[in-house]
């Protein structure tokens, strides 16, 4: 399962760099989600798999009896998810907002200051 | 003593403040400050004698071995009374030069701090205290030169002047920090005890090749000289006071001080001599060239400073008694030709050494000035320009086999020179005078006392040489050459063969200076050597330095985002790529790899297509869904492998995302393809290489153990400190619970971006 995960998170960076590169404010955005997805997964998987067992104390246990999910990826990476999600709604406005001025989501029809527009 | 040195930038700095009050008269209390300072210095005069000094000393920073300590001994004094005395003169000059200019306080205010700080040099007995008034000199010769600050030729020069000599200056900083590490001190008296300790260490020559730098570009000599020129942009005042008298000698200071402590070795006589002999002779070639009395000055000036440096290169006690000498002589005749030519200048409006003439008819004291200085400057007997010339003519004829070629040159040099003095000092005055200048007069007193006592100086000094000898020469003398020898300069030297060359070099100097005239046409015949000339080549070094810069930075700083983040990441994969290639081998641990369920491929298979969706559909709706479809699938990641928070989290935002998306983007058309296929295909490499990259790092990575004791403290406390059963939850709540009040902050602030972008009303813009 891991060789699968891993080629999973090759392939989610590979495909959100390409779309990072493009020049569609459209695209931008869907790679930086598929990168976050993929650095997500990333640390995932570096904190090992575990199945079936969530760092949850079961009722009445003070401390873990067995194994359980190392706790701190997981920590990180749902202060990542949510963050993630601020700067996307954000960017997502914010091509709605420059779509809705110059009609365009070509990056390179914004390569001049504001005085030439 | 500190007072003495330091007024001149109290003064300064009180200029501004007080020069509302005083408008008229500021000029006349502030020329009190050099002549007071002048007669603080000759007071000293009887306690110098032969090879003594006094030592004053304030302490600065003593724990870097760095304090204001003076040494006065004949060097520093004959710099000192120098530097106040044409500096009254100069002072005085100035009130008249430039009575009603604007800005007149701020010109005093940079002269008396330039005066300070070349006090400062010339008397610092640390060598470090002496770079930082160095680096000032160089600084206020900024703004004296861009004074007419209006005038963009001014800028560039100033801006030419102080890039040679602040770069010179710095390379001489390096030159001081070796020696004081060798020497294991910064105060100049004490180094020269162990003088023959710095001579025999393995960076001597880097010692005296970055102290080389940097007096001779201070110096201006060949082939650091081209900034002199352009400094005549300056008001006259500046140019007879910085670029003749005081500053340029800075570096023929240096060099003078530095002879008992580093010099009389091969490299240090070799190069001097070499440099001042190619100095000397071109910028004298050079001054026949031109037409204005000003450029005619500066290179004659240069030549002189390269005849200084050829003595001191010399170094026998003959040549460093001569440079001793000249060093005088050439102050005292050439900043009285600086300030004729200022006169001249100021009353008929032109500089044309070709046009002007019969100027005798007019103003008469000037006229004298001109002439004794125009003698001097040649060497007539009688004047101290003789006596100078007399001792150089004797060192050189006493070198051996080296006698013939450098008194050749030298003689060379001084019929030259004996022309451009002439051009400069007797040519204006003499024959008809033209009718473009009939209306001009005899200015102000002011302006014509001060080169008529330099002038005047110069017969004295050249009459009765008795009266600088014990008092002055003899203790420079020593100074310098750090010898005992009792000197004795004298008028008469009876009939040898330096005595014929003086004849020689008289007679023929006259001949060229009857013969040849300064004109235009001889001006415009250098100009075609002028695209080999050392300006010219620094220039276009200069230019070609620009344009690279330019060219760099555009390539890089295009402002292409993508274009920045294609160069950092091929280059960290290049590196990744690199390392991976020469020493990492992929090896799997199939013990450590868990099972695989049907369930687990299916999710696996379904993200993998919707990936590629993701990225290659033409509809952004199908685009989104596709994105949703793998934020899910993730989410059934984290299900299957024991995060329950982490699922629950990706499944909300997830599903926000997407109706985001949809609800915002809802109207934009579809699809577009920008880039071309050739750029979409090597992005694609890139990417692929990137994304395989990365797998093989985490297949790496996966290798080691990992350490879980932070995770460990956090489970096994979950309970016991913070009383909660969710360890997730804990950590973010509790352990970490600042980070996720900051995480919320940046949320709600992402939440008014986007608030306000939504309610921010634009139009759209229309593009013709």
């Amino acid at each position: 399962m891991e060789i699968l995960l891993i080629i999973i998170i090759g392939l989610l960076h590979a495909g959100g760099l390409y779309m990072l590169l493009r020049r569609s404010m459209f695209k931008i955005i869907i790679g930086l989600i598929l990168l976050g997805n993929g650095a997500n997964l990333l640390i995932f998987l570096l904190g090992r798999l575990v199945k079936g067992h969530p760092p949850v104390l079961p009722d009445g246990a003070k401390i873990f009896a067995e194994i359980y999910a190392d706790p701190l990826p997981q920590a990180v990476i749902l202060t990542a998810i949510v963050i993630g999600f601020g700067l996307q709604s954000f960017a997502i406005i914010l091509i709605k907002t420059v779509f809705k001025v110059l009609e365009t989501d070509d990056l390179d029809e914004l390569n001049s200051t504001d005085e030439e527009i | 003593m500190i007072l003495a040195v330091l007024s001149g930038f109290i003064f300064a700095a009180l200029v501004p403040f007080f020069s509302k009050f005083f408008k008229r008269t500021i000029p006349f209390v502030l020329c009190a400050l050099p002549i007071l300072l002048f007669i603080y210095f000759i007071s000293f005069l009887n306690q110098i004698e032969l090879g003594s000094y006094l030592m004053f000393s304030y302490s600065w920073v003593p724990s870097l071995g760095i304090d204001l300590d003076f040494r006065l001994d004949g060097l520093s004094i004959l710099f000192a009374l120098m530097i106040t005395g044409i500096g009254s003169l100069v002072f005085l000059y100035t009130a008249n030069y430039l009575k009603g200019h604007q800005y007149l306080d701020r010109f005093y205010g940079y002269l008396s701090m330039f005066m300070a700080s070349m006090l400062g040099v010339v008397l610092s007995d640390n060598l470090m205290t002496m770079f930082v008034f160095w680096e000032l000199t160089s600084i206020s010769s900024f703004f004296l030169i861009g004074f007419n600050n209006e005038d963009a030729a001014s800028r560039k020069s100033a801006l030419t002047a102080l890039g040679i000599t602040g770069l010179g200056g710095l390379v001489l900083l390096a030159g001081i920090v070796i020696l004081a590490s060798v020497g294991n001190s910064y105060s100049f008296t004490e180094l020269l005890g162990s003088s023959d300790v710095i001579k025999s260490s393995s960076s001597y020559h880097w010692i005296i090749g970055l102290v080389f730098v940097g007096a001779f570009t201070k110096s201006a000599q060949f082939p650091f000289h081209f900034w002199l020129p352009g400094a005549m942009k300056a008001p006259t005042p500046v140019s007879t006071y910085l670029h003749s008298a005081t500053m340029v000698k800075a570096g023929i200071y240096l060099l003078a001080r530095f002879t008992p402590l580093l010099g009389d070795t091969y490299w240090w006589n070799g190069t001097l001599v070499t440099i001042g002999a190619i100095t000397m002779i071109y910028a004298a070639i050079h001054s026949l060239f031109r037409v204005d009395l000003k450029s005619i000055l500066a290179y004659s000036t240069i030549s002189a400073l390269g005849i200084l440096v050829f003595l001191i290169g010399i170094g026998t006690e003959k040549a460093l008694l001569g440079a001793a000498i000249f060093i005088l002589a050439h102050a005292l005749y050439k900043a009285a030709l600086f300030l004729i030519t200022g006169i001249i200048d100021h009353e008929t409006g032109s500089r044309d050494a070709s046009k002007l003439a019969g100027l005798q008819k007019v103003m008469m004291p000037v006229a004298i000035a001109g002439f004794i200085a125009a003698l001097s400057s040649a060497g007539v007997p009688l004047l101290i320009g003789f006596i100078s010339k007399e001792v150089m003519y004797e060192a050189t004829l006493q070198l051996g086999q080296w006698a013939i070629i450098l008194t050749i040159l030298i003689v060379l040099t001084k019929i030259f020179l004996f022309v451009a003095g002439f051009w400069a000092g007797i040519k204006p005055f003499t024959g008809p005078l033209p009718k473009e200048f009939q209306k001009a007069h005899l200015p102000s007193a002011l302006l014509w006392v001060p080169p008529l006592l330099l002038s005047v100086l110069s017969v004295v000094f050249g009459v009765f040489p008795g009266l600088l000898e014990k008092s002055l020469i003899q203790s420079v003398f020593s100074s310098i050459s750090g010898s005992a020898t009792i000197i004795d300069l004298k008028l008469w030297h009876g009939f040898n063969t330096a005595l014929m060359l003086s004849i020689l070099t008289l007679v023929v100097g006259f001949a060229i200076y009857w013969f040849l005239q300064p004109s235009e046409k001889n001006f415009q015949k250098t100009i075609r050597f002028e695209r080999i000339s050392p300006e010219a080549l620094t220039r276009d070094f200069g230019n070609i330095f620009s344009w690279f810069a330019g060219f760099w930075t555009r390539f890089f700083q295009n402002g292409y985002l993508r274009n920045y983040v294609i160069t950092i990441l091929a280059f960290l994969t290049f590196l990744m790529a690199y390392r991976i290639f020469i020493g990492v081998k992929i090896h799997i641990d199939w013990d450590q790899i868990s099972t695989v369920t049907p369930s687990e491929i299916i999710v696996v298979t379904l993200m993998i297509i919707s990936i590629f969706i993701a990225i290659f559909s033409k509809s952004r709706t199908t685009s989104i869904v596709a994105l949703g479809v793998v934020g899910f699938a993730n989410c059934l990641f984290f299900l299957f492998y024991s995060a329950p928070d982490l699922a629950m989290t990706q499944f909300s935002i997830d599903t926000l995302t997407v109706l985001l998306f949809m609800l915002i983007l809802f109207r934009l058309p579809k699809n577009k393809t920008y880039s071309s296929k050739t750029i979409r295909i090597r992005d694609g490499v890139l990417s692929l290489i990137f994304g395989t990259l990365v797998a093989i790092l985490v297949l790496e990575v996966f290798e080691y153990p990992s350490s879980t004791d932070i995770s460990k403290f956090y489970a096994d406390n979950a309970y016991v400190l913070a009383k909660g059963r969710n360890v997730v939850n804990i950590i973010l709540v509790d352990y970490r619970a600042s980070d996720t009040i900051v995480e919320t902050v940046v949320l709600v602030i992402a939440a008014i971006g986007v608030y306000s972008l939504m309610k921010l009303d634009l139009n759209p813009i229309k593009k013709n």
